[in-house]
């Protein structure tokens, strides 16, 4: 059994003699005698680190990873490299143990990674306001709908059913605490209908909310959907809140530049390990006019009493621990460790590195759409521009099953999405041509053995 | 006495972003080994104008960069960190190993749970250990810190309440609460209610059974509370919230004083979250990750959140979507902070029930000794306890009489020191008490490391008593010194500004 912790029988003998009690047993006297668990806790005997690792080894070894297989997986989460300087700096004991900088003096190094990470995320987005991180993608663009309550006291949320379902249902339980409405816009051709969005409109519309691209990897008119809530110097127009995913943000129009009003979105692939599902990282960005209604954390710039440059957390008149039940949010722990990582990421990048990574998954990704539906039985479930994934349409076999084929020959060609018969495969940099090609060749076999073996059914 | 700090911190810092040159690189991208695309498969109208003006730096000047940075922090592999409610305690370094296992690392969230079998055993396993420790059965995994757990517990009640046909307005908070908890009300739809602390620090019970209506839907509680102390009327507390028809929260901040000695649920808890990064030593990070699961009655069970775990009958485990159940719905993407799952479940399978118990214990020994040493002569007239009782794992001195009688604040205490290479409590929190130190040794501190604590304050105080001028202009020895808040707030520079592009395109 490990402990972690060091006192001896001297030292409790000691400690207990200064406080003047004879043993441990008093220091919980405050505890009324029935309401103390009277036995053990049934949980398994502790061990020795060896041990323990050895049986988190063997769980792990019953994953099958983005390192056992092919993987093709994307919709939300994706299997970016993530370079080794980032597990360097992320295990690295001054970034990985402190807590919040609420010392500034001996937290500098957090709150400068912060306002850079800020500078990075305004820089992406192209909006002049960024947070310091919050906790994922989905759940920040609820907050962001939050937000745009906030601003202005409206109760109704029009929604592109192009924004990822875990972010739609999100919204929707957040929603349901402080009482406000969805209303759910259909895609057409795979983009969000514009007739139908600009039709759900209101005067009493909070937000309005798509994804970009959206879930079926469509690159949507950030700029028509923005400017179909209103011109942007109308005070009075909704909130336009668009989910971006950021890798993409070195080819497609900066959200600010589209009349986005608040930016967020899922920050795992800058630079975040997928660690099946979380912790990752939610960036938050806005127009200079939502400010102070921002969620969580904000690094700014300062100077100490000798006048050296310093940052503080600021405009913290917004936060719980100030506001209480008057703040903005009621985010505190979130996820500056990610977000350093995300940061790092992007200076790893760099300038040309996020455009050329940009081009390139452009050019894999088309690639890979044509090669795929050249595949007796594959098409696309759209025809719109792909950037970095995109959803086929498998009209004549069951698509888990297929999934299920390409698994066994140590591919995982995508998400199965059965309501639309279709898969979701993601590119990344760490799938090749070759990779592409092996896919093709394994799904064209997979779809060739569905159709015979339903045909098989259908006979029997 | 200094804190890591040599010359070269004192140097004045320069961003990422006013390093480098232009064309300088870290990147280098994998060859374009399929045709480039052809120029509509992103038409122009969807393309961005500029490039983001990204650093352009060389992966030396990155690593030397951070690496730098990383030193003008305090951290807790460095010193001592008493920070009251944030629970400092080791972070084991097998965790980091365990979760970094690329088969945990590089598991894709949405790969189909039959091969991801490890993980949901994993959560699983974890999901009963948590549920046994808050000593109620139904566990989610979902919530991403404290305050989002808060967030479900009140939408919990919420659903729960309103599938009895109740439509309730009211939360009650003490007034020594977290911040997060109010703030969750108001997110959650609710009004807010304070309730008053008695004399002994707990909750005023009178005011309670007043306050406490067919308005209110629950009753957030910490317990013990954000002043380290067991409410003994927990039994009477739930009687009258139950008695209206309310809810019962916990919330998990401080269970470190607790685990295998009480539970939430034997209290009469309906709702309990854990703070992964507090008590189960996932590392704070800075300010996350953390990861806020949470525990609920059989009551509150159907409403939980999905997607659910479940084990079938051949003993295989799988995601249960429930979407015709009346579940509350998701509170965020995927299964919750994996992640950190795999660093606490580590943790507790190290210690065991036993370990978990004496953590706890040992937690409690060392804040009642260090309570102990500051209430000797030359500490104890100048920052008394606020409330003289034996504490739980963490305790609140106040440092009004040191204000009076020395000249300085809490805050100059504080900032004092960190010339000493100890990163201050937590300061002017709970708010009731005037100057307030919240006071959390944990109980990976050795006995040597709470002496030389008490031995700093009193030093501090001997000092401040020849010169209050030293601790009020603290610190010295930091990379910065006191920095300009208020200006900060005022004119908020919350980006660097670029100039144009560096390079004329």
């Amino acid at each position: 059994m490990t402990v972690y912790t060091a006192a001896t029988e001297a030292d409790r003998t000691a400690m207990l003699d200064a406080i003047g009690i004879a043993d441990v047993e008093q220091l919980f006297a405050a505890i009324p005698t029935e309401l103390r668990l009277d036995r053990a806790l049934e949980l398994p005997a502790g061990m020795a680190e060896q041990d323990v690792y050895a049986h988190l080894r063997e769980l792990a070894g019953r994953n099958v990873s983005a390192e056992d297989e092919l993987c093709f997986l994307g919709g939300g989460m994706y299997d970016h490299y993530v370079p080794a300087l980032i597990d360097m700096l992320i295990s690295r004991s001054e970034f990985l143990t402190p807590y919040t900088p609420y010392q500034p003096e001996v937290s500098q190094g957090n709150l400068q990674v912060m306002f850079e990470y800020q500078t990075a995320i305004c820089e992406l987005t192209g909006l002049p306001v960024s947070n310091a991180s919050v906790y994922e993608g989905p759940s920040a663009l609820a907050s962001a709908a939050y937000l745009a309550k906030l601003a202005n006291g409206r109760r109704r949320y029009v929604v592109s059913a192009g924004v990822h379902p875990h972010a739609r249902e999100t919204l929707r339980t957040y929603a349901r605490g402080f009482g406000a409405e969805i209303v759910a816009v259909p895609l057409r051709d795979g983009v969000t209908d514009p007739d139908a969005w600009a039709a759900a409109i209101d005067g009493d519309t909070s937000a309005v909310v798509f994804q970009q691209p959206n879930f079926y990897g469509a690159v949507e008119d950030a700029a028509a959907l923005a400017a179909a809530a209103g011109a942007p110097d109308d005070a009075a127009r909704p909130v336009a809140i668009g989910a971006y995913d950021p890798i993409c943000l070195g080819i497609l129009a900066a959200p600010g530049d589209c009349g986005v009003d608040v930016c967020v979105g899922e920050g795992q692939s800058l630079g975040n390990r997928l660690d099946f599902g979380g912790p990752s990282f939610g960036f938050f960005a806005a127009s200079e006019a939502h400010l102070r209604r921002m969620p969580g954390r904000i690094a700014g710039e300062t100077v100490d009493v000798d006048g050296r440059r310093g940052f503080v957390l600021t405009l913290q008149t917004r936060e719980q621990h100030i506001r209480r039940e008057k703040a903005t949010s009621n985010i505190c722990t979130a996820q500056a460790l990610n977000a350093l990582a995300g940061v790092v990421y992007l200076s790893w990048l760099g300038r040309a590195g996020l455009v050329e990574l940009g081009e390139l998954l452009l050019a894999r990704t088309h690639y890979a759409r044509e090669t795929l539906c050249a595949v007796d039985g594959v098409e696309p479930l759209h025809e719109q521009p792909v950037v970095r994934e995109f959803a086929l349409r498998l009209p004549a076999a069951d698509v888990e099953r297929v999934v299920e084929r390409c698994a066994a020959e140590g591919v995982n060609p995508g998400l199965a999405l059965p309501d639309e018969q279709a898969l979701l495969v993601a590119i990344t940099e760490q799938r090749s041509r070759a990779d592409v090609d092996r896919l093709a060749a394994v799904l064209a076999r997979a779809v060739a053995a569905e159709r015979a073996a339903s045909a098989t059914e259908v006979l029997a | 006495m200094s804190v890591a700090a040599g010359a070269r911190d004192r140097e004045p810092t320069r961003t990422i972003f006013e390093q480098g040159a232009p064309g300088r690189r870290a990147f280098v991208a994998p060859p374009l080994d399929v045709p480039a695309a052809p120029a509509d498969a992103l038409p122009a109208r969807l393309r961005r104008a500029a490039p983001p003006r990204l650093p352009e730096v060389s992966e030396p000047e990155l690593v030397r960069h951070y690496v730098n940075l990383s030193k003008r922090n305090f951290d807790l592999d460095s010193g001592f960190y008493p920070l009251g409610s944030c629970t400092m305690k080791h972070n084991p370094r097998l965790h980091e190993r365990v979760a970094a296992l690329p088969g945990h690392a590089r598991l894709h969230p949405l790969q189909h749970p039959r091969r991801a079998q490890g993980a949901l055993e994993l959560m699983w396993n974890l999901q009963a250990a948590l549920g046994e420790i808050a000593g109620l059965p139904h566990v989610s995994l979902q919530p991403s810190a404290g305050s989002h757990g808060e967030l479900a517990g009140l939408l919990l009640t919420r659903a729960y309440q309103e599938a009895r046909g109740e439509r309730r307005t009211k939360v009650l908070t003490p007034d020594t609460a977290h911040g997060t908890n109010p703030a969750t009300v108001t997110m959650a739809g609710y009004e807010v209610v304070k309730v008053g602390t008695n004399a002994d620090g707990g909750v005023d019970v009178e005011d309670l059974r007043a306050k406490a209506d067919e308005q209110v839907a629950c009753l957030m509680l910490t317990n013990p509370s954000t002043l380290g102390l067991f409410d003994p009327n927990i039994a009477e507390i739930a009687e009258i919230v139950h008695g209206v028809g309310a809810t019962l929260y916990y919330d998990g901040a401080n269970l470190n004083a607790i685990m295998g000695i009480t539970r939430p649920g034997d209290m009469g808890f309906d709702i309990v979250h854990f703070n992964l990064h507090k008590s189960f030593t996932q590392p704070h990070g800075g300010g996350g990750p953390g990861a806020g699961p949470i525990a609920v009655s059989e009551r509150i069970a159907p409403y939980l959140m999905r997607p659910r775990i479940v084990r079938h009958d051949d003993g295989s485990f799988d995601l249960d979507p429930d979407e015709d159940g009346p579940s509350i719905g998701r509170l965020r993407g995927f299964q919750g902070n994996y992640g950190c799952c795999v660093r606490s479940y580590a943790y507790i399978r190290s210690l065991g029930a036993e370990g978990l118990r004496e953590a706890s214990e040992v937690a409690v020994l060392n804040a009642n000794y260090l309570l102990a040493l500051l209430k000797r002569a030359g500490v104890a007239e100048y920052l008394p306890v606020a409330y003289d009782r034996v504490c739980m794992h963490e305790f609140v001195l106040s440092g009004a009489p040191m204000k009076r009688a020395l000249g300085i604040r809490t805050l100059d205490l504080a900032k004092r020191l960190l010339d000493f290479g100890v990163h201050p409590p937590t300061v002017y929190f709970p708010l009731l008490v005037d100057e307030a130190l919240l006071i959390e040794p944990t109980e990976t501190e050795t006995k040597e490391t709470l002496d030389r604590f008490a031995a700093i304050v009193a030093e501090i105080l001997r000092e401040a008593a020849e010169n209050p001028e030293v601790a009020r202009n603290a610190p010295y020895s930091t990379p910065v010194r006191r920095l300009d808040e208020a200006g900060a707030a005022k004119r908020p520079v919350i980006r660097q500004q670029l100039d144009v592009p560096k390079e004329a395109a």
